[in-house]
């Protein structure tokens, strides 16, 4: 009864190409990034303004339906998977640039902006916008906000949290609210940092207001091979403990560097078991100095092969390489898990030493690549799902891979979100009073839990 | 007498057995420490120590009463620092205390402030359990952001005991350029121009005086490079003035330490954007009203003979809100509070009991 009353009250506000309930229609929306979950929604909304995005959660309010809000569904966590009767709000219509202002630096966005559409438009005016997820090219703001989207150049400047200066939102009983503003500092309880990252259990956020970055001057991007991946690791130390802070250091395995090969041919460096990249950004006269310095480093590192990218577009072949990691896996394997956890940095070699033997006792390949300056690592574990309980192999291996880093005092995730993926580890890095402060929490924003309800938190 | 507990375990029985209670670290910013009748102030100072630092990690966990200058000592030690100048250091602040009251400086103009920085906290609830929120790594989305929650949240939510920090390395040499401007007009010419310079500097203040404004730029970087650096800001910046060694710090020092507000004088910190600075400028215009304007026009400080409440209306006409560090004026906050609903929200569930003070 109640879905039909919904149903019929969305059907006032949406014409029925906006209002999706066949089967046909709603395919497209099981399932995000995390390929191996699937649930089949009441129906998708399509709304075009934010008046419709506030009518229909206060629709979902008044019937007690719950929603979860979705961009492009690059959610590689689960963040975005429909809830079992729920409706799906599908925001990408919402991607205005509302304003872009060059001379106080900031941008404001519906959530449906793509990420890389953000740094497009500043580009003329010689500024970007910096977080920059793998998936940036079709990845929304508003997920990005979601789930305080990461990337490989968050050890100098962050992640999106860093550069979300306000936000309005609608809260899942439909009250609007507008947190922070247009300045870098804030005065009271910093709530703009708690909404970012809260995974869409407080509602939906309709504006943002970000902050937008001078371009770097220059870049200076080094790629170098190394014959373990032991020895990359220690690379990356003698980096950091060189007093240097580069932009991005990132680390891909043999495996990672193949499939990466095979899918954009970046030019990596042939029978290399690990490779290195790290890129130094900022002006011209500091850069070409720490240039040097990190070149000394590497060269004394044990590198076998030392590349410089040569001008920009072979810097951009380098990151295409890193960047499409991920999906280039896929070459190799029917199915494949992408894990995201992290260690200290200085825990980096035993943390990969103990993902290889993890890998050998399930019998998985398992391709590493990581953000080594931060720790983060993406250990992407190969299997075949037409194989008996091969999914399941693979999810024992990744929790196995979560425990190890909260054992050596890390996180179980760097960027990606708890989501449905890791709701069942998050006790286990918190406790029951932290966990309990948690709930507490999300029990005041979304007593009914009607926003992205199933997320984060086991029930 | 003011309780001052030694650890953890009696900070939590102290709030168990408290009505209503107001944490304090060093006293610095006297405003936010003052408790009001029938609230007991908790004196953190004696819960101090660095419990872990890992240099090659970049990051420190330390108890909540250790004092600013402790950490900024070691840290250097080690050739890292907190690049966000967390300000009053030298007059004893805290970490505890610079966390709640969101007190970042000048340095937080090139790798943000001090929300920026701090991965993980440990702090007494209403209860008087110890919840812990984030984590001790540079990256981490697990859970709820409580550590920036805690930023700027001046005791309303629980009393802070532990703290953890990201670092980063020390630029090996500073150097400083300051520029006087004859009106705020070419004062704001000159801000903007630094800002799309595509330089990294590290601070940039603009400070009002009597009859014409001072731009300070401060950069960080190798020695090496230093030289060719600063010849490419002083052909951006015009006609100024350049310090060195140890002339260098002094101007920074002076605005860390808060030291040209006279004794007994209000303070209160205003966010702004650099937008903003003109009208706020003409709406100060002819009043006894001392300002300094620091992360790039960010945000404001201003200093007055009179309470703070004298400058109430003045921000509500201006839209902006202030919070008060100096003066008495009843409530930390002057001025509009748009976030009142989902913090009274936040408020409730974290503080059921009402043992903590409202913001």
């Amino acid at each position: 009864m109640e879905t039909e009353s919904i149903l019929s009250a969305l059907a006032q506000i949406y014409p029925s190409a906006r209002l999706l309930t066949h089967p046909a229609q709603l395919t497209p929306y099981e399932s995000d990034a995390l390929t191996a979950y699937h649930v089949r929604p009441l129906g998708v909304v399509l709304p075009e303004s934010q008046e419709e995005v506030i009518e229909t959660v206060r629709l979902c309010d008044r019937f007690q339906v719950p929603f979860v809000a979705r961009g492009s569904g690059t959610s590689l966590s689960g963040g975005s998977l429909p809830i079992e009767g729920g409706l799906v709000i599908a925001l990408n219509r919402l991607n205005k640039i509302l304003r872009l202002d060059p001379k106080e630096r900031i941008a404001v966005v519906e959530p449906g902006v793509i990420n890389l559409e953000v740094s497009k438009a500043a580009a003329p005016f010689g500024l970007y916008y910096a977080p920059d997820p793998s998936s940036q090219p079709i990845c929304t703001i508003g997920g990005n906000l979601a789930f305080n989207a990461g990337g490989a150049h968050c050890l100098k400047y962050g992640m999106t949290s860093n550069h979300v200066l306000g936000i309005k939102a609608v809260l899942p009983d439909g009250e609007v609210v507008q947190l922070g503003g247009e300045s870098l500092e804030g005065l009271g309880l910093d709530l703009v940092g708690l909404f970012v990252g809260s995974e869409g259990l407080f509602g939906i956020a309709l504006e943002a207001t970000l902050r937008l970055m001078p371009k770097p001057e220059m870049y200076r991007t080094v790629m170098a091979s190394y014959g373990s991946l032991h020895e990359a690791g220690d690379a990356v130390s003698q980096v950091v403990a060189s007093g240097l802070l580069p932009g991005a250091l990132e680390i891909m395995d043999k495996l990672a560097i193949q499939a990466a090969e095979a899918a954009v041919h970046p030019h990596y460096p042939e029978g290399a078991e690990a490779v290195l990249i790290v890129e130094l950004e900022g002006d011209r006269d500091q850069v070409e100095l720490e240039f040097k310095l990190v070149t000394d480093v590497i060269r004394a590192s044990g590198a076998t092969n030392v590349h410089v990218a040569q001008g920009e577009a072979d810097r951009l072949l380098i990151w295409k390489g890193r960047k499409s990691a991920f999906s280039a896996v896929g070459r190799l394997t029917p199915d494949y898990l992408v894990q995201d956890g992290v260690v200290p940095r200085s825990q980096l070699g035993a943390a990969l030493a103990e993902i290889q033997r993890l890998g050998a006792q399930y019998s998985l390949r398992v391709a590493n690549v990581f953000h080594a300056g931060d720790g983060n690592l993406h250990p992407l574990i190969l299997f075949d799902g037409r194989e008996e309980r091969a999914l399941q192999r693979a999810e024992q291996l990744a929790g196995e891979i979560l425990m190890m880093c909260i054992r050596l005092g890390g996180s179980i995730t760097g960027e990606h979100g708890v989501g449905v993926e890791k709701r069942a580890y998050l006790p286990q890095m918190f406790n029951e009073v932290d966990m309990g402060t948690m709930k507490q929490l999300h029990r005041a924003i979304d007593p009914h839990e009607l926003s992205n309800r199933g997320k984060m938190f086991l029930n | 007498m003011n309780a001052k507990p030694k650890s953890i375990d009696e900070v939590q029985s102290l709030v168990r057995q408290a009505v209503r209670i107001l944490p304090g670290g060093g006293g610095t910013k006297p405003a936010l420490s003052a408790p009001s009748e029938g609230t007991e102030l908790l004196d953190m100072s004696g819960l101090a120590g660095i419990l872990e630092y890992v240099p090659e990690e970049f990051t420190f966990t330390a108890l909540a009463g250790t004092r600013l200058t402790d950490i900024n000592l070691l840290l250097s030690e080690h050739k890292q620092y907190l690049p966000f100048d967390p300000i009053l250091a030298e007059r004893g602040a805290t970490l505890g205390g610079t966390v709640a009251a969101g007190a970042s400086g000048s340095g937080r103009y090139h790798y943000g402030g001090i929300r920026d920085f701090l991965l993980g906290v440990r702090y007494v609830n209403s209860q008087g359990d110890v919840v812990r929120g984030g984590g001790k790594v540079v990256k981490n989305a697990a859970g709820f952001d409580l550590p920036k929650l805690m930023v700027g949240s001046l005791g309303a939510l629980g009393v802070l005991v532990e703290l953890t920090f990201k670092v980063f390395p020390r630029p090996e040499m500073f150097a400083t350029l300051c520029r006087d401007c004859a009106s705020l007009d070419e004062a704001l010419e000159v801000l903007y121009r630094m800002f799309s310079a595509r330089l990294d500097i590290d601070s940039l203040d603009l400070e009002p005086n009597q009859d014409h404004y001072t731009i300070w730029v401060r950069l960080g970087g190798w020695e090496e490079a230093l030289p060719a650096r600063l010849e490419r800001i002083k052909s951006v910046l015009g006609a100024c003035q350049v310090l060195n060694n140890h002339e260098e710090a002094q101007p920074w020092r002076q605005a860390r330490e808060l030291g040209w507000v006279p004794d007994g004088w209000s303070l209160i910190k205003v966010p702004v954007t650099p937008g903003r600075i003109q009208s706020l400028e003409a709406g100060l215009a002819n009043k006894p009203v001392l300002r300094r304007y620091f992360a790039g026009g960010q945000a404001a400080w201003l200093s007055l003979a009179e309470p703070p409440m004298a400058l109430k209306g003045l921000l509500v006409t201006h839209g902006l809100s202030g919070l008060v560090l100096f003066g008495t004026s009843g409530s930390p906050r002057l001025g509009e509070f748009p976030e009142r609903s989902f913090y009274q929200r936040v408020k409730t569930a974290l503080d059921p009991l009402q043992r903590f003070v409202e913001v």
